[in-house]
Formats: structure tokens, sequence, C-alpha cells
């Protein structure tokens, strides 16, 4: 079976790789960068099975390391190195030499994957399914960019050598915004365990009017996309802002239907993850892998859609959950 | 109710105001919060470890660089710009809203890792993008240029967020379904995802329009730039 482990060994590989070949560079602090990340990517599994089995040291090494690497990207030492990729006029003799067929190792990424998601329920071998059920779509991932990366190394005559190069390259260029979303995946852990959800939600709910119903439609939307700005993600400000206000005042209070609440809410979330720096995979990984100049460039751009959305989103919430 | 640990939402609040290091403001608003709450140092470090570590997931989408490296080397970029240059018909705005109405329907499927940043919107839809609007304004400024590709990535964030809530499977709704059934509502899933179906629509038109426009302004600037140049 494929374990999803494997797939973050793989990911281990390619740190590794990049710190490597910094090493070899003597940029030592991307080089100490790139070791932390791939040790807790080979740990992971075990510093998760220590911890739910009541060992934490582990976990507090981690936690050590997850500080290390803060460090590093806050001290500017590691430089986001602008991509090299080769000179442009041999990239433009090579490109027209191999044609429409460099589509193909690219294209193979998602169409690998679309094969792997269909053909999943038949791909198992007797009694043991072929991916980790649990993460199924994550494996076909991994194991999608494999193959795609083995049909790159065919078509260019490239040796896993140059092929781990040219990922250590792409990774130097990411630099931290690579670890944002992990290390804002765990803020939001953290918030939720101390409780940072409730404060809000205690605030928001003493504010309000409850008698008004518009008040309360208003103020549930406003909650979910302003908690999400705050947390980066819908799903952390979904349960506290529906406990907190859709539950009791829409549901309860006002007879609204729980499941166009819920809808229409998670959506109001997703217009605050448009808007904000701390839905990092969305809005700064992208200003990273594209090179853009300004760190806002994707939330500027996608600005206006969010904010009408989010009031057609408010109207929607109005007519249909209290039919 | 203790209400210090907000304290950590002020620092990141001010952290991204003031641009410092996003990385380390996080960790830091992480540390205040939990030691505001009263967690001791050691359980605050084992949840931060804890907690970094299960998401891994996030980061599984660097399998996708040495592909693209490669390929980037071998001149993907250009071809990808070379080829819809040959394509006369394909305008920005077709390219785009296409793209923008696949990604949706597509993820209404639950197949969400088929596209995204790394996968897609760098190699491809990025340099195809720009391409396409060279076509229709054949000078264009760098600042320009970072407005085309951050709106391809743009593109594909709306596309993504506004198809994956009407797919059944999908966690939101599985998210949604459950915290209802914790208080005691039983809902079936695609009585929750039924609903987005509206708001994905909305957000199609919304988008769509915007890129329509932002072709047009982009068009008559270049109109306007040529016709001065023409005068002097």
């Amino acid at each position: 079976m494929i374990r999803i482990e494997y797939v973050y060994w793989l990911c281990a590989t390619l740190f590794a790789a990049a710190s490597g070949f910094d090493l070899i560079a003597r940029r030592f602090a991307s080089a100490a960068f790139w070791a932390i990340l791939a040790a807790s990517f080979i740990g992971g599994d075990a510093i998760e099975a220590a911890a739910s089995a009541g060992n934490a040291l582990p976990a507090q090494i981690a936690g050590l390391g997850v500080i290390a690497l803060a460090l590093i990207a806050g001290s500017g030492l590691l430089r986001r190195q602008p991509s090299h990729d080769g000179d442009a006029q041999r990239r433009r003799a090579s490109a027209q030499g191999l044609g429409n067929r460099l589509f193909a190792p690219a294209l193979a990424i998602p169409l690998v994957t679309l094969a792997l998601v269909l053909l999943l329920p038949y791909l198992k071998a007797p009694h043991i399914p072929l991916f980790d059920p649990k993460q199924a779509t994550l494996a076909v991932l991994g194991v999608a960019c494999v193959i795609a990366t083995l049909a790159a190394m065919a078509l260019t005559r490239a040796a896993p050598l140059s092929a781990l190069r040219e990922s250590s390259r792409l990774l130097d260029a990411l630099s931290w915004a690579a670890l944002l979303p992990m290390l804002l995946a765990a803020l939001g852990a953290v918030f939720a365990a101390t409780g940072v959800g409730d404060a809000v939600a205690q605030l928001v709910s003493a504010a309000i009017p409850t008698q008004s119903r518009e008040a309360c439609v208003v103020a549930y939307a406003l909650g979910m996309a302003l908690f999400t700005i705050i947390m980066g993600n819908a799903f952390a400000a979904f349960p506290v802002i529906t406990a907190g206000i859709g539950l009791p005042l829409l549901v309860g209070q006002h007879q609204g239907h729980a499941a166009v609440i819920g809808a229409l809410g998670m959506l109001c979330g997703y217009c605050g993850t448009l808007l904000t720096p701390m839905a990092a995979n969305f809005n700064i990984v992208p200003v990273a892998l594209l090179e853009l100049r300004d760190p806002n460039a994707v939330i500027r751009a996608q600005w206006p859609t969010a904010l009408v959305l989010f009031a057609v989103n408010l109207m929607l919430l109005e007519w249909l959950a209290f039919r | 109710m203790n209400y210090w640990p907000l304290l950590g939402v002020a620092i990141v609040v001010a952290g991204f105001a003031w641009r410092l290091n996003p990385a380390l403001v996080v960790v830091a608003a992480g540390i205040v919060s939990g030691l505001l709450a009263g967690l001791s140092p050691p359980d605050l470090l084992a949840l931060l470890g804890r907690s970094f570590v299960s998401n891994r997931t996030l980061l599984v989408i660097v399998l996708t660089l040495p592909t693209i490296g490669l390929l980037e080397r071998a001149g993907l970029r250009e071809h990808a710009h070379a080829w819809i240059l040959g394509l006369r018909r394909l305008t920005f705005a077709r390219l785009l809203v296409a793209y923008l109405g696949l990604r949706q329907i597509v993820s209404m499927f639950g197949l969400i890792t088929i596209a995204g940043h790394a996968q897609t919107v760098r190699p491809l839809l990025a340099p195809m993008a720009e391409a396409a609007a060279e076509k229709i304004a054949p000078e264009l400024s760098d600042p320009e240029r970072e407005r085309i590709k951050a709106l391809a990535a743009a593109t594909d964030n709306v596309g993504l967020f506004f198809g994956e809530d009407v797919f059944i499977a999908f966690g939101g709704v599985l998210l949604i379904q459950a915290f209802f059934a914790q208080h005691g509502i039983e809902l079936d899933p695609r009585s929750i995802s039924i609903w987005a179906l509206p708001t994905a629509l909305a957000a199609f038109v919304i988008h769509a329009l915007r890129i329509a426009w932002f072709q047009r302004r982009i068009g008559k600037r270049d109109a306007a730039s040529s016709e001065k140049d023409g005068r002097s």
C-alpha cells in the first residue's frame, strides 16, 4: 500500500537536497533551514505517534525546530534567491526543438491525478487498497508527481541529480513562503487551544442587538469573514462563529434553516480567505512562485470579487434561510 | 473568559502591517497567545511542534517542483507563450474565463489537487495569460505584467473556492454536517452543498466580468499610448 508517509518522505528528500546544494554554495542559513524542515518531515509520523502515546518530548523538540525555523526566516539571512533558470536564448532554442511535447509532463500531473482518482475504487490488491484510504487523493498526487518527474527527465534527457537541482532552485526562490502555510496552521491550533475563538465570538455576540434578524444575519456573515481573515482559514472560523452566533441566534431565536446558514456561512468565510495574507498557501505562496514584487499582489487582484460576492452571500442568506 | 490571548491576534495584525517577516510574526503570536492563556512552556512547545508536523499535507505540493523546474529549464514558459500567440482567437478574457469555469466544474467533482499555483498557474496559466494580453497590448509595462500574473493566481483561487463547496464529500461540507450533528441537528450533505450553487454561479459571473473589464482597460490604455506615440 502506498502510505501517505512515503509521500512525506519524498518531500523530505527534496528538502534534504536543497539543504545539500545550499551547503555546497556556503549558504549556511538556508542549509540549516531546509535541514530542519527535512527532519520534521522524516520524523513527523513518529512525533505524532509518540504524542498520542503520551510522550511529549519528540513534539517539544519539533516545537524548538519551529522556533528555529522562524528565527532563521526572521534573521534576513534567508535571502530569496531569484531563480536563474539558464540563459533565455538556450531556453528559446530548446522550446522550439521540443515544441508541444513540453506540455506533456506538465499536464501529466493533473491528468494522472484525475485518472488515478477515477480508478481508485478498482485499484486494490486482494484485501489491501493500493493507496492509503485516509488520504488517498494526496497519495495519488504524490504518485502523479513522480510519474511526471520521470517523464520530464526522459523528455529533457536530464539526470536525477539535475531534477533535484531544479527543485532546490525553486525552493530557494520560494524560501520561507513555502513554510508559511504550515506555520499558520500551527498558529490556528494554538489559537483554538487558548480560547481565542471563544473570546472573539463572545465579544461579537455581546455587541449585537439580538432582537433584529437583519442585525444577526450581518453579524454572523461579518463574523465569519473577519474571523477567517484573522485565522486564514474558514474551517477554523466556522465552528467558533456558528456556535457563538449562527446556532443560538439564527437557527434558535430566528428559526432559520440550518443547512442554508451552514453553507452560506462557510462561503462568507471564503470571501474572507480571498482577503487575508494569513491564507498563505492561496495568497502569499503564489506571490513567491510568480516572483511578484508586491507581497499583496494576489489579494489586490481579488478583493473586488471578494467584496461583491460577500454582499451576494449576505442577500442570499437573508432570502434563503428564512423562507 | 480570559481575553488576554487575543493579544496574539493583535501581534499578527501589527506584524503584517509593519511588514515584518511573516514566519517570525506568526510563531511569535502563537507563543504570546499560549503563554497568556497560561500554558506552560513545555506544553506550548509540544502543541506548537505537534500541530506543525500534523499539517505536513500543506507542503506536499513541493513534489511538483522537480517537473516544473526541469520543464522551465527546457523552455516550457517560452513555449506556452509562443503557443498562445499562435492561437489568434484566444483572447486574454476567453483564456482566463475558460480556466475559471473549468476549475470550478472540476472542483465541484472533488478534483481539487488537479490544478493549483505550482501545478498549473506558474508553468502554464501565467505565461499564457501574459501572451494573450500581449495580443491586445503589445507593449505591456512591468506593473501590468505583475497585475496579469496576479489576476491569473486570483482566478485559480476563486475557481477553487467557489467550486469545491458544491462537492458533497468535500471537507467543508462534512465539517458543517458534523458540527450541526453535534448540536442535535441531522442534515444530509446534499442539502448543504446545494446551497453553495447560487454563490458558485455568482462568483463565476462577478469574476468573469472583472476579467473582461481588465482586458478592456489594458486594450484602451494601449490604444491611447500608441496614439500619443503617433502624434509625437
